[in-house]
């Protein structure tokens, strides 16, 4: 895991055509394994002196400390709390169940705040949105890549210009837009599609792609032409599996995006039933006992973070592809 | 394809208006040519993409150009009332606070929030053994959903001499803190939450652009005699430079957009410390009594991303030239 975290970027960088922007890194990455020696800023040389040695064995006992304290601290506090009367969290809380568990606060979570129809919709919606733009992304990538029309620059650039036009903008006329959208006769308000649709609009995905896409080697597409493959089997069959990688970091920005988002689904989804938890939870506050809502605190917590621990590298290499790519 | 457009555009031109010949008439665009070029298919390949921006990205853009000049309220039609929207916002006398408090958001996250992940990230990368345990713990905020981080905050800000945080500040001997309760407090108190919230992300980041700083450099500073410090002054942060001023520029992009934080701890409050410029947006739209007032929530938008818009420019030119370097 140690260095694994550390050289992940690059070395699977090496299958990701994101080498320009990697380079730096795997040039880093295959100079270590060249030497076989890895460094840092501390030299051996300099970790071997009696000062420099004591004072990073303290620096690390602190950072440790604190990086347990800031990062683990809140949710053993939360995961405590959940299951602990009201009376006592307010009055002592840290100290440990003085007057017994609460397991019952689970219980009334799951069953009173119906935390479990506000996860499926949270689920529904995350799905939702990675469906419609990973489905955005590839097939525009692959026109504007692989197909390229003559007149593919053009909507490049149009793709291009909305990076520059933040969220806010869109706001008000977005919402307007769900409330009558064109050529069709229903509103689209409390219904997902008025969450996915404007999630697969996502100038940055089609970005990602595109640029991953112009770098697979065109002899292959070619040879497939030749052989009479048509565009669509070209997509299906040849491009889309050797593009798994980036197909990977699109879907891990979407699904964590997506699991975030709370301003949007709480202006388009004003209907409770469809909401997902992330509208739900503040809404419920002031209705629900403190131990009872900090139970389904708990509870909305859990999930994601048990996806977290299981998928850790998945994760952090998709959190520091993030900077590759951003950098 | 490419190959054959080339072949047509390198057939002979035939010169004088005579009768066309066969090259001439395929050179023409025809929409039998158009078709048998693929033409079809590369429309139903960008299709989707073409509706999905047409309808929620690129219409609503020019639609909120538009409605920044209008009057609209969805119940009569629009009216046409020029720069009215502009100037109703620019007296608001709401905005200045909402621009004041949203440039203190961004200022106080950048003191507290910018330099805490890079001086972890240098910490973390010198860690010899169990360096993913180390990220792990860092990230894991970033984990927590933003809602359920900002919800169990509030509890911790619990303003009683009981709270959380103010037991803990009792231990050390200081008095208990109002918190999201004092306009002084409320502003620092939300910063805090979002700098835990955030800083897991930027550690990452700056963990694998420090992976990328080449160990040549640091060999060569040592054989100058640099010792450590120098060493992270000279080598590590100008190593460094670009990625920190792009998180830079991202960090301000954020933070000038910053809602959820004051919409869910303080709702703007109190006596509107809080209020911040999307917050104001989403008032004159949402939550106006007279019905939204879409005009001047569009206007002040526009206002807000002519500002932003510079920045991500400066930004794409940056990474741009960065990544062809």
């Amino acid at each position: 895991m140690t260095t694994a975290q550390g050289t992940a970027p690059a070395t699977t960088a090496d299958s990701i055509t994101l080498r320009a922007r990697l380079s730096r890194m795997t040039r880093r990455g295959r100079g270590a394994q060249e030497d076989g020696g890895d460094r840092g800023i501390v030299s051996e040389h300099e970790r071997g002196r009696g000062g420099v040695r004591a004072s990073m064995g303290a620096i690390h006992v602190f950072l440790f400390a604190g990086l347990v304290v800031a990062g683990l601290g809140p949710l053993l506090w939360l995961a405590k709390a959940a299951v602990t009367p009201t009376q006592d969290t307010l009055t002592q809380p840290f100290a440990l169940w003085p007057n017994g568990i609460d397991w019952a606060n689970l219980e009334q979570a799951w069953n009173d705040i119906h935390i479990d129809q506000y996860f499926l919709n949270t689920i529904w919606v995350a799905a939702g949105s990675w469906f419609f733009q990973l489905l955005i992304a590839t097939t525009a990538g692959y026109a504007l890549s692989i197909l390229r029309p003559k007149y593919a620059p053009v909507l490049n650039a149009l793709v291009l210009a909305t990076l520059f036009i933040p969220a806010v903008v869109l706001l008000v006329p977005l919402y307007l837009t769900i409330l009558h959208p064109p050529l069709i006769d229903t509103s689209l308000l409390n219904t997902y599609w008025a969450v996915w649709l404007p999630a697969a609009a996502n100038a940055f995905n089609i970005l990602l792609v595109k640029r991953f896409f112009d770098g697979l080697p065109r002899e292959v597409f070619e040879a497939a032409r030749t052989d009479g493959a048509g565009p669509f089997r070209v997509f299906w069959s040849i491009v889309l599996p050797m593009s798994k990688p980036i197909l990977g970091v699109v879907s891990v920005f979407a699904v964590i995006a997506a699991w975030k988002d709370f301003l949007w689904p709480l202006l388009v989804l004003p209907d409770p039933a469809v909401q997902p938890l992330s509208v739900r939870l503040p809404a419920v506050q002031s209705q629900t006992e403190l131990d009872v809502f900090l139970a389904a605190l708990a509870i909305s917590t859990l999930i994601p973070v048990a996806l977290f621990l299981v998928f850790q590298r998945l994760f952090l290499r998709g959190a520091g592809l993030g900077g590759a790519v951003k950098g | 394809m490419i190959e054959r457009d080339a072949a047509a555009e390198a057939l002979p031109r035939h010169p004088g208006p005579s009768k066309p010949s066969a090259a001439a008439r395929r050179r023409r665009r025809t929409p039998v040519t158009w078709v048998r070029r693929g033409g079809l298919w590369n429309l139903a390949f960008l299709a989707p993409m073409l509706v999905v921006f047409g309808v929620f990205s690129w219409g609503p853009i020019a639609q909120a150009v538009v409605m920044s000049f209008q009057k609209t309220n969805l119940i009569t039609p629009p009216v046409w009332v020029g720069l009215d929207n502009f100037a109703r916002v620019l007296s608001d006398p709401n905005l200045g606070t909402a621009v004041l408090n949203t440039l203190y958001f961004a200022g106080l996250a950048l003191v507290f929030g910018f330099p805490l992940p890079i001086l972890m990230a240098v910490l973390m990368s010198e860690v010899r053994r169990g360096k993913g345990l180390y990220s792990a713990l860092a990230y894991l905020p970033v984990v927590v959903p933003p809602v359920v981080a900002v919800l169990l905050w509030k509890v911790f800000y619990n303003a009683s001499p009981d709270g959380v945080f103010n037991t803990v500040l009792g231990w050390v001997g200081i008095p208990p803190q109002p918190w999201l309760q004092s306009s002084v407090t409320a502003m620092p108190s939300l910063v805090i939450e979002a700098t835990w919230a955030a800083a897991g992300g930027s550690i990452i980041i700056y963990l694998a652009a420090l992976i990328a700083v080449p160990p040549e450099l640091y060999d060569a500073a040592e054989v100058d005699g640099a010792g450590i410090w120098r060493k992270i002054w000279h080598v590590t942060l100008p190593q460094l430079r670009g990625i920190l001023f792009i998180m830079l520029i991202l960090q301000v992009i954020g933070t000038a957009q910053v809602f959820l934080e004051p919409y869910l701890f303080t709702g703007g409050g109190p006596n509107n410390s809080t209020l911040t410029v999307l917050l104001l947006i989403y008032r004159y739209a949402f939550q106006n009594s007279l019905g939204g007032d879409y005009g001047e929530a569009t206007a002040l938008s526009l206002m807000l991303a002519v500002f932003l818009g510079l920045l991500s420019w400066l930004y794409f030119k940056l990474t741009d030239r960065w990544s062809t370097n």
